[in-house]
Parts: C-alpha cells; structure tokens; sequence
C-alpha cells in the first residue's frame, strides 16, 4: 500500500452502522451514527472510545477492523477503502491491523500449548521458514511484553494466570509488527491489580515501537491514565471528544459530566459529591 | 485450605469492605459466616458471632430462621438470580412469608410498596416481572428483599459489579442509604477500590486466604504498610492524577514469596492491623 506522506493511517468518514430496518420494514437500530476519526501515519496515538453498554465503542471497533461493513460512510486504510480493498491489500492491513480482545481466555483453544497461536501466525503470514527460526521472534514478542519463553511456551492455557494469558495475546499481535492494535476492554476480565501492568505495555509499543491503538474502554480511569484522545459515546453517538485529560478533567457535555460524578474516586478524601441529579428509569441503557 | 486464620469484626451501622484478587477467598469468607459451606469443604474451627450469637453453635433450624431475619446476603450476580417467573411483589413477598408466616394481603402489600420506595423504585415496579427491569433496577429489588426482614447484618458480594458507571452510583448510594435506616453492619466485598474508598468505613485486605492488612479506609488508603497493600494501592488509576503504576514484574515477585505460615496480626496505629512477618520490617510504613 504505497500512499501519500499526509494520508491518514486510519480514516473513518461519517460512519453509521445500522441493525436490521429497510424496505417496509420498522426503522433499524441505530449502532454508531456519523461516527468520525482519523489516526495519524507517522504519529502514534492510543486513541480511547469509552462509553456504557451500548453506546456503539464496539461496533466501531469492529468497523476499524473491517469486521463489520458500514451501512453508509467510508474506512480508510492508508487511503485505501476497506470495502473496495484488493486482495493483496488486504493481506497488509489483516497484518498491520491486530485485535486484542476482553476474555483471553476463549481466544485459546484449551487441546493446544499456548505455542500453538504463535504457530499459526508464523505459517499463515510466513514469519520464519520453520519453526526453530520462529522460536527468536516469538521469544522477543514475549520479551517485549515482560514474559520468558521458557516459562510459558509449552504450556496449556489453564496453566497460564489470566493476566499472563492476556499478555501473551498482546504479544502474539505484537509478533506481526501491526501499525494499529485495536483493543476492545483489555482488561476488564483481569484482575483489577494486573490492569495497571497490562495497560502500560500498551504505553511502551506506543513509544518504543510507533504502535497506535483504538482502545475501547467503559473506563474513564484508564482512559485518562493511558489514552491521548478520547472520544465519548451515549447510543451510538459521539457526545464529546478531544485530549483525553482536557475532556475529563473539564467534561462539557452533561452526559460526560454525568459519568465522571458518577465514578468512584479511590480516595476516601474524595467522596462522591451531592446527589445525582437523575432517576435510575432515566439512565440511557 | 481456602482462608485461614481470617478474624475480623463489623459494628451496627458500619461498613466493612473485603478486598482482594479472585481467589484469594472473599467468598469463602462470607459463604464461612452464613455457614453456606458445602461438604467436602467445611469450617475446621473458630467462632463467628453475631451480637450474642455464635453461629457455629447453632442448630439448623436456629440457622435459617437467623439467615434473612438477622443476616442477609445480596450474593455475587444476584439480579440475575431473580426467579423470571415471578412478579417483582411474589419475589419479595415470598422472603417475608416464608419467615414470618402468613400475614393478610394488604399488609403484606404496603410492605412490599414501603420496600419498594426504600430502595428508589416506583410502586409500578410490583407488578412486573424482572425481564421488564433493566440491571440496575433488578439489583435494587434484591436490595429490597435482603432488607425485607431488617436485618442487623447485610452482606454484599460485588453488589455492583455488572452495572454500568452511572447505575452503579445510583444502588451503591442506594445500599448505603438502606444500610444507614436500619444501623445495619455491612461487610462489602469487592475488587473495586473506588468503590470501596466511597463506601466503607474499614478494610480487609485478604491475600491467599489471610489478612494481610485490616484498618479504617484511609489507613489503608493513605498509609498502607503490607507491601501488598502498597501494590494494590498504587496499582489503582485514577481521573484525578496521572501516575507511574508498578511493573507486572512486581507483581509476579509477590505472588512467588506464597502466604506466610503464622503470621500474626500487629498493630501498628489504632485500629490498623497488618500481618508482619520478620522480612517485613515496621519500618517500612508510610
């Protein structure tokens, strides 16, 4: 995919997905509407999409991978529309763009050593002739995620911690040196003490190696810990948007305002303030 | 062995927050003093003891007419333990009539009502099965129904851990009210430091089926002397300041040290009682 020096690494244009509706049918339901993004080539970002269930963070997700085609608007891949994408195009972005998902654990098939989703990446995109010169780069991908390859290959998933299983999903889309890892809720199936660890490798391939990422999150903490962008969704629509820790230190629209009284501080300085000014029928769910 | 050694105590009216990773045995703990503990796990000894009661000495019999009357569970998941068969009034209804034998339907009617209100839900919530309540209205009719008996002693297993951020809010505060009416104790056990810095009055910190550290919030907040506790504590993000959290690689250290054999609880301020072994030096503190 050869593009020109300003093309976007990632464009979304106006994007909207809708659930069922058309013809003579009751109007569908509206996922994500006019959903917008673009995520520089040569500046990596991690961008946070954060909102409650059902306010379309994972169908973006899904989109951005290409999982999902959008009922109207565009996704550009390096400048290249994911719906009218050449095969061998394809090819590049199925490489350069990795999914990390919430539970780690039903990405694993429990008959197969953890090796196994190293080894299917390695023949598929043909990383290494075979499997003695896969070994260096699948150790150096665990390296880069704080795990040693004698420890953990040549184990059943059931014997890895759910953090360390995480951590080897992280580094198995660190292995195909992806531009773009879209994260859908990392960490939310790990235990709250591993978050922080796991997060922050995120931090480390943004800076040592240029990685952006699309990290979708019902998390505003994270988000302000880890992200550079922040995009707020409410039913599918983005409420409000921009850097990350100007948004949520100075939240404008009332929806994120909402959120943000809403989240438990962990300071028993800092109690949760007044009352909440809604009804629980009221909340959007 | 799930937890061992585990003695804490919770006064009326107080909250006392059990944290700690999965496994590290919060739910043992709690299934321990209901005495829920299925054969072949048992309570090998020990006492637990509400007001004047020990419950270990009690009879069966003693046992459930105390569950529900003078302790109460809201277990982990409860709304979707709500039976989709029964209206919202036969759920609640059903809890008082089995304890308190019949009582005539209007009665029983403004109660379930009166629950109702306490816990923030409209009187047309009575009628309705739970599949017409979204999850955070679910999780209030099972605060109403661990309430229905006014129990001294509520017990909340991540009360709030499969709602969103907003409805979480609104039924922690809700539990909290409730809690205050009736000078309840409530032992909250949860992984959720936010929450917990919101709600609790003390904390348990449990690791590998002990207490490392137990003492009011902001001791263990502020001034956390087990290096667990530290962990844990700086491992938590916040929206009010970015910060540095400790490596996984520490992480991984503590797991390998394993629980240690005796340790005993001192304490190192007033009501602040952390589990020392010789490694960890008093010095070490704040």
């Amino acid at each position: 995919m050869e593009s020109l020096p300003d093309t976007p690494l990632l464009e979304m244009r106006s994007v909207s997905k809708i659930y069922g509706g058309g013809f003579l049918q009751k109007a569908g339901k509206v996922a994500l509407k006019d959903f917008s993004l673009t995520l520089p080539m040569n500046k990596p970002r991690i961008v946070a999409l954060a909102g409650e269930s059902g306010s379309g963070k994972t169908t973006a997700a899904r989109l951005a991978l290409g999982l999902l085609e959008p009922t109207s608007g565009q996704i550009l891949y390096k400048g290249v529309d994911l719906h009218r994408i050449s095969r061998r195009e394809a090819l590049v972005f199925r490489r350069e763009v990795q999914a990390i998902f919430q539970d780690p654990y039903e990405v694993y098939n429990p008959v197969y050593k953890v090796d196994h989703v190293f080894n299917v990446l390695v023949s598929r995109f043909r990383l290494a002739p075979d499997r003695a010169a896969a070994r260096p780069l699948i150790a150096d991908a665990l390296r880069v995620v704080g795990l040693d390859a004698d420890e953990v290959l040549g184990k059943y998933p059931h014997q890895l911690s759910g953090g360390q299983r995480q951590r080897i999903m992280v580094a198995r889309a660190f292995l195909l040196k992806p531009r773009l890892i879209v994260a859908d809720e990392p960490v939310s199936m790990v235990d709250a003490s591993l978050r922080a660890a796991i997060l922050s490798i995120m931090l480390k391939l943004k800076e040592e190696f240029g990685i952006s990422f699309l990290y979708i999150t019902h998390d505003l903490s994270t988000a302000y810990q880890y992200s550079d962008e922040i995009y707020i969704l409410n039913r599918g629509e983005v409420v409000e948007s921009g850097d990350s820790q100007a948004v949520i230190d100075n939240p404008i629209h009332p929806y994120t305002q909402l959120l943000i009284r809403s989240i438990p501080i962990p300071d028993p300085d800092l109690k949760w303030e007044g009352k909440l000014e809604i009804e629980l029928e009221n909340v959007p769910e | 062995m799930a937890v061992r050694g585990v003695s804490f105590y919770v006064r009326a009216g107080e909250t006392f927050g059990l944290v700690g990773e999965s496994g590290s045995g919060k739910t043992t703990t709690d299934m321990a003093i209901l005495r829920l503990i299925r054969p072949p796990a048992r309570v090998e000894g020990g006492e637990i003891i509400l007001g004047d009661t020990d419950l270990q000495r009690c009879s069966e019999e003693e046992l459930r007419s105390l569950r529900w009357n003078r302790i109460s569970l809201i277990p982990q998941g409860a709304m979707n333990s709500l039976n989709p068969v029964m209206r919202v009034k036969d759920q609640i209804g059903d809890a008082i009539l089995t304890h308190e034998g019949r009582l005539p339907g209007k009665v029983l009617r403004e109660r379930i009502i009166d629950l109702l209100h306490t816990v923030g839900l409209s009187p047309d919530v009575y009628n309705l099965y739970p599949h017409e309540l979204s999850g955070g209205m679910k999780q209030r009719v099972c605060i109403a129904m661990a309430i229905a008996l006014r129990p001294q002693l509520i017990i909340a297993d991540e009360p709030t851990s499969a709602l969103d951020v907003v409805v979480q809010r609104l039924v922690a505060e809700t539990l909290k009210d409730v809690q205050k009416r009736l000078n309840a104790g409530l032992i909250l056990i949860g992984h959720d430091m936010g929450l917990q810095a919101q709600m609790a009055d003390r904390i348990g910190v449990m690791y590998k089926g002990q207490f490392v550290e137990v003492g009011p919030v902001r001791a263990i907040f502020k001034n956390p002397v087990h290096p667990y506790t530290r962990l844990l504590i700086s491992s938590i993000p916040s929206i009010k300041q970015k910060h540095q959290p400790p490596p996984a690689a520490a992480w991984e250290e503590i797991q390998q040290a394993g629980p240690q054999d005796e340790p005993g609880m001192q304490e190192v301020e007033p009501e602040h009682f952390v589990a020392l072994s010789e490694s960890i030096a008093l010095g070490s503190a704040g």
